[in-house]
């Protein structure tokens, strides 16, 4: 055998290839098996990456499908909500171009808002709690409704369905406790250290 | 010497201490209006115990802590509450919080306060509790509720007190001056602290060596006690929680954690003067010393001032000549804030009150890019790399940052003050640090409305499964029903197995018994309706002698119809007795198992269960002899009925009727199963209906083994034979003018149309058949003849009739025949009652229920028919 091999060369080396491959695959194949991941870790990652307001604006019910949507091919620049920060952050995480915010699914809004509901007019009719995704509403049937403004998410969804006109969509008032500093503005890179620095045709009567 | 140990970095900042030690520590007027904000400490803000328009005494509580880290709020001097409102807070942001105002009346009294000579000897819940009342916070800048930090946990012994006398920050020298004036009360205060603190092995107090008058007092002042004065090289930020512990014990607070945690606590010598004062005087924190200093001022000196007492005021007694100052800055000039408004006030954490000029320090150039020269790394006092985080902050990639261990920066602004391009570093470490604090609190928002959303989702996944699922079993229990039903048609067209029968019986016991109601309760039960509707009567009686009017009339339907319903009731109560015993004679003859003979639903039973073991032509037997019993009763009711003319003749003659077809059908069967057994024995009853119905046995067995012909024949006969005794009833009637002669007729005229029908049958089977010509004769002899018009007779003739008949039809025939019989007595029933309602009859009711009945029963014989 070893000297027909020898004498063989070409047969040889595919006899090597051909057990080579089947000790490789049988590695991969047990890797498959023994380490298999379960789901797709994809969309878990992008799914803490939105805000979940589960708002719906993307058009998906929620941020996960969503996300799976993505996970998908779809694009990235759908959650008003997460604004370019959100889209940011998922091109970061796809290594793709961070494109802007798609208007078509809403405009990011600078306050964060949080419904409240005028609870002299609300009639009960619980219309408002079956849209809350987060379960944020409170109350029973012909009894009065309140948000818990902590669980709200601001998603809009209930101010449709409300046969009254009830509820407003506040700005979440900001206090001392979630005060924070500014960032600095950005070096400008021309900027007057010395007269030199000045641009003739800028300020032409300094000159 | 005690060992001291460096820090990393840390610069010599230009000191500016000189300024403010010139002047003795002095006092100022009180103002007019002193302002309280209720958040002046780390923590939850105070509340307000005090309302508009309450005076206050100096040293009243007028808020009090809320939740365990946080501080009351005391009054620094008498006088009137005039507002609890939002005003501008002492606070980089500017914003506005809310305070208790109060107008001070000038005369300055002062609440009584609680001394204690021998404060060592209370427990120590008693001291903590004493200094968390008297509003003790830290005095160095942080304003940690004290209270909080002398109670450390359990499993953490505290091994080293360390009192912070370090100062580090230029110009601030408040701590300086209270070490040279007060430097007895420090020493108490410390072992104050100390025996709060279970005694530590170690007691420093650090302090730095550009005091060197501080530093000789206190260490005077510590002369036989265990407490060591330590004095070390100034070096900005010694003053630092973390880099004076390093300084003085050689170790590290770990990154994120407490110096509780390596077991030391450090306090501001402030403090432990203000701890003093409210454990041995009672005093609450109601003033400190700040430096008021800057060269926009004519007097720079540190000051003992009221808190709440407005920085204006304070700028006001110090010259302040506002054209001067650049800017105001609350704190020192490396980690203070700067101030947009003058009306802030002083609060507990207020060390100094900086008014420089723009000589003294000029505002920061312009920042340049950075040029990588590595002098802030080489500052910094935590080992941290602040270039990395500048562009990293820039960036804003925080969880770069992150890994840059940002949150141990203490801001202390030692990379800004060296940067060559006077980039603003700590400005940009500040945004970073508060966007990743907000961050993180959204994610965590982030992540609870996730686990609500997945739980809601879960929720109505699991509600609509449910309900799915009932969905499911409700129709799988109509397939199944609808399935069984089928089995049953496919089976029941042979008529009636043995099966199904046992089945119809089974179903009869189980609703027998689940209608089991022992006679007394029935009785007793009427009894009750009874005396209820005569309640109900006399009553309405009563409202109708009350009433005038329309109410009477109406009233008097309303009794009208109680009294009838009242007679109703009480025949029925009547008639409950005898009907039992009736059935009891019949179930003592056919169950002797039967127990109760006073029970109708268990003689039932019994004789279901008779039925059920018997052979089935005995079955069938017995079940002649009881329908034949059943009928012979009917058709006694039947009898009375029609004597009486009573509404119910109606009623009765259907349920003949249909005894009259059970009869035949079971008669039929006994003939089919036994052909040469000879009919069912003969019940001995005396009356002429059962006479009649063994004719009719009798027949019925005959008519089993004859041709159709002959048996159609037989019956053309019989019929002609009731044919005229019919007509002769009727004659008879209609010469007494009797009530039943519409009756009679009906009867008659149903006869004849049988007879016809008859005669047809025949003549389709066999045409000459010499039957066919007497029909004239028949009919003719009917009106001429008049017999004795026995009604009850007729109709029993009848009924016989028509179940002879019917024994002798197909089932289809038979409902057919059903059919159209029911819809004759539907017409009937409808033109009755069209009369009824026409004269206003009291029965109306039992009309329509009737045509009602008749109706259905009609639709139930159609479908059957459909169904066949």
């Amino acid at each position: 055998m070893y000297e027909y091999l020898l004498t063989h060369p070409f047969l040889a080396a595919l006899a090597a290839l051909v057990a080579l491959s089947l000790v490789f695959g049988a590695v991969l194949g047990y890797a498959a098996v023994q380490f298999k991941v379960e789901g797709d870790p994809i969309v878990d990652q992008l799914d803490e990456l939105l805000p979940q307001t589960q708002c719906g604006q993307c058009s998906y019910p929620g941020c996960r499908p969503y996300a799976e949507a993505i996970a998908n091919g779809d694009a990235i620049n759908k959650c008003p909500p997460g604004g370019q920060a959100t889209i940011n952050a998922i091109a970061d995480l796809l290594d793709v171009e961070a494109p802007t915010l798609d208007e078509e699914h809403g405009e990011e809004s600078e306050v964060k808002t949080v419904a409240y509901i005028r609870e002299d007019e609300c009639i009960g009719c619980t219309k408002c709690i079956q849209a809350c995704p987060m379960d944020a509403i409170l109350g029973a049937a012909k009894q009065m409704h309140t948000v818990i403004a902590d669980e709200c998410t601001g998603c809009d969804l209930c101010v449709e369905p409300c046969p009254v006109d009830c509820i407003d969509m506040l700005p979440v008032e900001s206090g001392l406790s979630d005060w924070k500093w500014n960032k600095p503005p950005a070096v400008v890179e021309n900027i007057q250290i010395i007269a030199t620095d000045k641009h003739p045709d800028k300020d032409g009567a300094a000159a | 010497m005690t060992k001291i140990w460096s820090i990393p970095g840390g610069i010599h900042p230009e000191e500016n201490k000189s300024q403010s030690l010139q002047l003795p520590l002095g006092e100022i007027s009180l103002p007019d209006e002193l302002i309280f904000p209720l958040s002046q400490h780390i923590g939850a803000p105070a509340k307000p115990v005090v309302a508009v328009g309450d005076r206050v005494l100096g040293g009243q509580k007028i808020a009090e802590a809320k939740g365990m880290i946080s501080a009351p709020v005391h009054a620094s001097t008498s006088g009137t509450v005039t507002a609890i409102e939002d005003r501008t807070l002492p606070h980089p942001s500017g914003l506005s919080g809310p305070c208790i105002v109060i107008a001070a009346d000038g005369k300055d009294e002062f609440a009584d306060f609680e001394t204690c000579e021998d404060y060592l000897s209370l427990d120590r819940d008693t001291l903590v509790q004493k200094i968390r009342n008297a509003g003790i916070t830290g005095m160095g800048g942080a304003g940690f509720p004290t209270a909080v930090k002398l109670s450390p946990r359990a499993n953490q012994p505290i091994d080293t007190l360390i009192l912070n006398g370090t100062e580090c920050e230029p110009y601030i020298t408040a701590d300086d001056i209270l070490m040279q004036t007060r430097p007895e009360d420090i020493i108490r205060g410390t072992q104050l602290l100390a025996h709060l603190l279970g005694n530590p092995e170690r007691v420093v107090i650090g302090i730095e060596d550009n005091k060197p008058k501080a530093i000789a007092a206190v260490t005077q002042a510590a002369q036989g006690t265990n407490i060591e004065v330590v004095s070390f090289p100034t070096k900005y930020p010694s003053g630092g929680e973390k880099q004076l512990i390093q300084i003085l014990t050689g170790k590290e607070v770990p990154s994120g954690g407490l110096p509780s945690d390596i077991g030391i606590v450090l306090q501001n010598v402030g403090t432990a003067v203000a701890a003093y004062e409210a454990v041995r005087f009672g005093k609450p924190l109601i003033e400190r010393i700040t430096t008021v200093v800057g060269q926009a001022l004519e007097t720079q000196r540190n000051i003992l001032v009221r808190l709440g007492t407005p920085i204006h005021h304070v700028l006001a007694e110090h010259g302040f000549v506002e054209k001067k100052a650049m800017r105001l800055i609350v704190g020192g000039p490396m980690m203070g804030y700067a101030l947009e408004q003058d009306d802030v006030p002083v609060v507990k954490t207020t060390n100094c009150i900086l008014a420089p000029t723009k000589k003294e320090l000029p505002p920061p150039p312009p920042a340049q890019a950075c040029i990588r020269c590595g002098m802030c790394a080489e500052a910094c006092p935590a080992s941290l790399l602040p270039q990395q985080m500048y562009w990293y902050a820039a960036a804003e990639e925080y969880d770069r940052l992150e890994a840059q261990n940002i949150k141990d920066c203490i801001e202390c602004g030692a990379c800004s003050f060296v940067c060559p391009s006077n980039i603003p570093l700590v400005q940009y470490y500040r945004a970073a640090k508060g966007t990743m604090r907000q961050m993180a609190i959204d994610k965590e928002k982030s992540d609870r409305s996730r686990k609500r959303f997945e739980f809601r989702q879960e929720r109505i996944a699991k509600a609509e499964a449910e309900k799915e699922a009932k969905r499911l079993a409700r129709k799988k229990a109509a397939e199944l029903a609808k399935q069984k039903q089928e089995a049953e048609k496919a089976a029941g067209v042979k008529p009636a197995s043995h099966a199904d029968k046992v089945d119809i019986v089974a179903t009869a016991m189980a609703s027998a018994k689940a209608k089991q109601a022992t006679p007394e309760e029935q009785k007793s039960k009427l009894q009750r309706a009874v005396t209820s509707a005569e309640g109900r009567l006399e009553k309405l009686q009563q409202r109708h002698a009350e009433a005038e009017g329309d109410m009477k009339d109406r009233l008097a339907a309303q009794i009208k119809q109680a009294e009838l319903k009242l007679q109703e009731t009480q025949n029925k109560l009547a008639d409950f007795k005898p009907v039992p015993t009736e059935i009891v004679a019949e179930a003592t003859d056919r169950a002797p198992a039967a127990t109760d003979p006073n029970d109708p639903v268990a003689a039932a039973i019994a004789r279901a269960q008779a039925k059920m073991t018997m052979a089935p032509d005995e079955k069938l037997k017995a079940n002649i002899e009881s329908l034949n019993g059943r009928l012979a009763k009917a058709e006694e009711k039947l009898a009375t009925a029609q004597a009486e003319n009573s509404d119910k003749v109606e009623a009765l003659q259907t349920g003949v009727d249909k005894l009259k077809e059970k009869i035949a059908t079971a008669e039929k069967e006994l003939a089919e199963l036994a052909p040469s057994a000879p009919a069912a024995p003969a019940p001995e009853e005396q009356d002429a209906a059962a006479a009649a119905i063994e004719r009719a046995k009798a027949k019925a067995a005959q008519q089993a083994s004859m041709s159709p012909e002959d048996k159609l024949r037989d019956q053309l006969n019989s019929m002609a034979g009731r044919l005229e005794k019919a007509q002769a009833k009727l004659e008879k009637a209609k010469a007494d003018n009797a009530d039943t002669v519409d009756a009679l007729q009906l009867g008659l005229d149903k006869m004849l149309s049988k007879r016809d029908k008859l005669r047809d049958e025949l003549r389709a089977i066999n045409p000459k058949a010499p039957e066919l010509d007497d029909q004239p004769t028949a009919s003719s002899k009917a009106e001429e003849t008049p017999e004795q018009p026995d009604a009850a007779t007729a109709a029993i003739e009848k009924a016989k009739a028509k179940a002879e008949a019917l024994a002798n039809m197909s089932p289809e025939d038979k409902l057919r025949d059903q059919i159209a019989s029911l819809e004759t007595r539907l017409e009937k029933a409808r033109q009755r009652l069209a009369k009824a309602e026409a004269e206003d009859d009291p029965n109306l009711d039992a009309f329509k229920t009737g045509v009602e009945k008749t109706e259905a029963k009609l639709e139930q014989a159609k479908q059957e028919l459909s169904n066949a």
